[in-house]
């Protein structure tokens, strides 16, 4: 893809956040505040050059659709700055943003879900210029909605105008929802995984329209996808995201070609490879995402990271995870043997770099000890051992004293920008 | 990574052969639940339908099939015995005060449709529009709403109706919009939690969002996109209620609330007249207004049930969501279902 000519710059995001309160507690659900949050989007910062396609890549839960509503003012930002054309949106009420609305479209993943089923498509199309009034009078309304029904590969028009979404294939859907996006001639359009719920035989189809309509109405583009492949061939720079974060931030060359940060690696890894006879071995990464209310201390994918080193942010938690996960593969004997020597395994739970795991009752710390300097030696390629300063039994456990981790930025490194603390300048 | 889920459907092949479905107009829609049901579901709807269209049309046309009015109470200058038997005369015999039997039956179903049509009518009114208000917007205004209206539903139905109509007779001269609004009260909450509930799982649909998106404001959301889609639950609490509301309406009018004697005539007072008829041997009295009573609340709700279930097994199929099922081997781990608080 050639570069984009930039001009300057669409769209300016400074370290936006999006947490979710979960309102777990009594009090909590009844004041509104307090409780646990989610950090759907945690500290994202991007430039969006105008004419530019930006991927947004990651695995579900990783807080794509989220940046991309927030992006729009759909979701509130707790905090951060999103500015448009250096105009900006964060902590506008909604009634100023209401106008700005036209400049700023969305197409959304489920076309099935994203169309009213009461409206034709004549009305659906018509609203959005109605709102802003940017056609005078029906007819010229009519004229413009069918020429953009036209310009999504709609036509006949007449017979798609006056059309119910339940009369549309999930493609035409997805046409149907890119005219309304459209329609009102906006500089910047989200599009959340706009294909991943299409027929393949769309696909290709529904992205080759979106290439066309940039060039066509000079469109921006995010494109939000879990989808590495297409989003190789649709963008011109990518961010992979992980737990909310952007961990790697580059040109589509230089992630593909030299990708830098490790979860970047494995997701290239991870491609199917379509000629079988070339196809890798399929690395993904090792364990699941975490859960964004309680993310990993550290490097946030230091659990999963197969080049994860001392200062990664090893804890308690990863202990836990280490020992269950050696009775699971080591089957019924191995269980017996080592179970009954720690206590309760929940102990472990409370992140901290202190971690204190618990004994049996009536046994003995020292065997405790003993069985991790064991599997200690056993695993000695186990990333989480190089982060452990000391072991010490104490009166009822042992007591681990991780390194003190570190949670990287994004640093430059010789071509991408990735936060991992591989890339940390001395 | 796997895709989410594929969606299997027609091949995308923009010029489309056959000319899209063309939705028929109310007709067809009121049409469409007698054509789905069968067998007893299909008897129930038939039946009660038609019961009901027997007494709207009693209720319309009363002045022409009715051989007196409500309050006649003589023929030619001579008056009708009281608690005479049925004759050529008085078909249905006559009531204690001399009144004809079947003349005021038949003018008992033109005040039940009075009071039903505008009992429904405002509680419609003001229940629709608060469900979707508290849905949308949440927040305190929900907060509050849901509380009163559930202490609304928390009284005993006709403990409520009666507090109602005691208030209201002495401000409303007429007794049919009294008994309407008494009854409107004690419905007016079904309304709210049903739109309500409706409301809150519309409103998290992404073309909710997309108009959002679009720059829709929050009226023109609730009225454009909300209301068309919530308000298909509405017709078959209305049916019901409507056979709950003639019930409390004869319970109002059994103890004197509400409609006065000598304004329309109406099944519970006459029933409550005809209270020691029934001892002395005298039947028809009793017997006509409360088979009046009988006959319409079994035909509605019969109606009423009958949409339910030929309506709602459908709600749900279509509710019914694919079970994700997520391996830690391959697949993402499924994100926590969380609730958000939409301020
Ligand atoms: N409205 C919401 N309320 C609470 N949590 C939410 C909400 N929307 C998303 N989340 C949480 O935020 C995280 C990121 O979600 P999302 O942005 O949908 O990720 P993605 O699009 O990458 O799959 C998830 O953990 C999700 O559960
Ligand atoms: S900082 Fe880099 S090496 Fe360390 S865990 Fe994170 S990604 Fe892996
Ligand atoms: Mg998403």
């Amino acid at each position: 893809m050639s570069a984009p000519v930039a001009t300057k710059n669409l769209i300016e995001v400074r370290d936006l956040q999006v947490h979710f309160g979960l309102n777990t507690s009594f009090k909590s659900r009844l004041t509104g505040r307090g409780g646990a949050s989610v950090k759907a989007v945690d500290g994202v910062s991007f430039d969006l050059a105008e004419g530019e396609v930006l991927g947004l890549v990651g695995e579900s839960g990783s807080g794509k659709t989220t940046l991309g509503r927030a992006l729009l003012g759909l979701v509130r930002p707790t905090a951060g700055s999103v500015k448009l054309r250096g105009e900006e949106l964060v902590g506008q009420p909604e009634r100023a943003l209401r106008p700005k609305r036209r400049h700023l479209q969305m197409v959304f993943q489920d076309p099935h879900a994203s169309l009213n089923p009461g409206m034709t498509l004549q009305t659906a199309l018509a609203h959005p210029l109605q709102i802003h009034k940017l056609t005078s009078g029906n007819a010229e309304t009519e004229a413009k909605v069918r020429e953009t029904l036209e310009l999504v590969g709609l036509y006949p028009t007449e017979r798609f105008a006056t059309s119910y979404p339940s009369d549309l294939s999930g493609g035409q859907k997805q046409r149907a929802a890119i005219a309304r996006a459209i329609i009102t001639g906006p500089d910047l359009v989200v599009a959340d995984e706009p294909v991943s719920m299409l027929d393949m035989s769309v696909r290709a189809k529904i992205l080759d329209l979106m290439i066309d309509l940039k060039h066509r109405i000079g469109l921006t583009y995010v494109y939000v996808t879990h989808d590495l492949a297409s989003a190789k061939f649709f963008c011109d720079r990518v961010a992979i995201m992980y737990l909310g974060r952007i961990v790697e931030i580059g040109t589509v060359d230089e992630i593909f070609e030299n990708p830098k940060h490790p979860y970047t690696q494995a997701l290239i890894r991870a491609i199917p490879e379509p000629n079988p006879d070339k196809a890798l071995p399929r690395d993904l990464p090792r364990g699941e995402i975490p859960d964004a209310a309680r993310p990993p201390l550290g490097c946030a994918f230091h659990p999963r990271c197969p080049k994860a080193f001392d200062i990664c942010g090893w804890e308690s938690r990863d202990m836990r995870a280490i020992l269950e996960q050696r009775w699971v593969e080591g089957g019924e004997d191995l269980y017996n043997a080592e179970r009954p020597l720690v206590g309760d395994l929940e102990k472990l739970d409370e992140a901290g770099h202190d971690a204190f795991v618990p004994a049996g009752s009536g046994k003995d710390p020292g065997a405790l000890l003993a069985m991790l300097e064991k599997i200690r030696e056993e695993e000695p390629d186990e990333p989480l051992w190089k982060g452990v300063n000391a072991m010490n039994a104490e009166a009822h456990g042992v007591r681990i004293a991780f390194e003190p981790g570190i949670d990287p930025p994004l640093y430059d490194t010789d071509s991408s920008r990735a936060a991992c603390l591989l890339y940390k300048p001395e | 990574m796997t895709a989410t889920s594929t969606v299997t459907g027609t091949p995308d092949k923009p010029p489309i052969a056959e000319p899209p479905k063309r939705r028929g107009g109310i007709l067809s829609k009121i049409a469409q639940p007698y054509k789905q049901s069968h067998g007893i579901q299909r008897f129930m709807l038939v039946t009660g339908t038609l019961v009901s269209l027997l007494f709207i049309f009693m209720a319309i046309f009363a002045p022409l099939i009715a051989p007196f009015s409500f309050d006649t109470y003589q023929s030619d200058g001579v008056r009708f015995p009281t608690q005479g038997e049925p004759s050529d005369l008085n078909p249905w015999g006559t009531t204690v005060q001399g009144f004809d039997v079947m003349s005021r039956t038949i003018y008992g179903a033109r005040t039940a449709l009075e009071v039903v049509v505008l009992a429904v009518a405002f509680s419609l009114a003001i229940g629709v529009p608060l469900g979707l208000i508290s849905g949308y917007v949440g927040g305190w205004v929900d907060r509050i709403l849901v509380l009163i209206m559930d202490a609304l539903f928390a009284f005993p139905y006709l403990l409520l109706a009666i507090v109602a109509a005691f208030l209201l007779t002495n401000t409303i001269d007429s007794g049919i919009v009294v008994t309407a609004i008494a009854i409107t009260v004690v419905y007016v909450p079904q309304y709210f939690r049903v739109v309500r509930a409706s409301t809150l799982s519309a409103r998290e649909a992404t073309y909710i969002e997309a108009a959002r998106a679009m720059g829709a404001r929050p009226r023109t959301i609730i009225g454009k996109y909300l209301f068309g889609n919530v308000i298909q639950s509405v017709p078959v609490i209305a049916t019901l209620n409507a056979a709950d509301a003639i019930l409390t309406l004869a319970g109002l009018g059994f103890l004197g609330l509400g409609i006065q004697p000598d304004e329309a005539a109406e099944w519970g007072y006459d029933l409550q007249r005809a209270i020691s008829d029934a001892g002395a041997g005298i039947w028809w009295t009793a017997l006509f207004p409360g088979l009046g009573i009988v006959l319409a609340v079994t035909a509605l709700t019969l109606v009423g049930e009958g949409l339910n279930d030929v309506l709602n097994p459908t709600l749900r199929r279509r509710r019914v969501k694919k079970p994700v099922i997520s391996s830690s081997a391959v697949g993402p781990a499924s994100a926590p279902e969380v609730e958000s608080e939409v301020g």
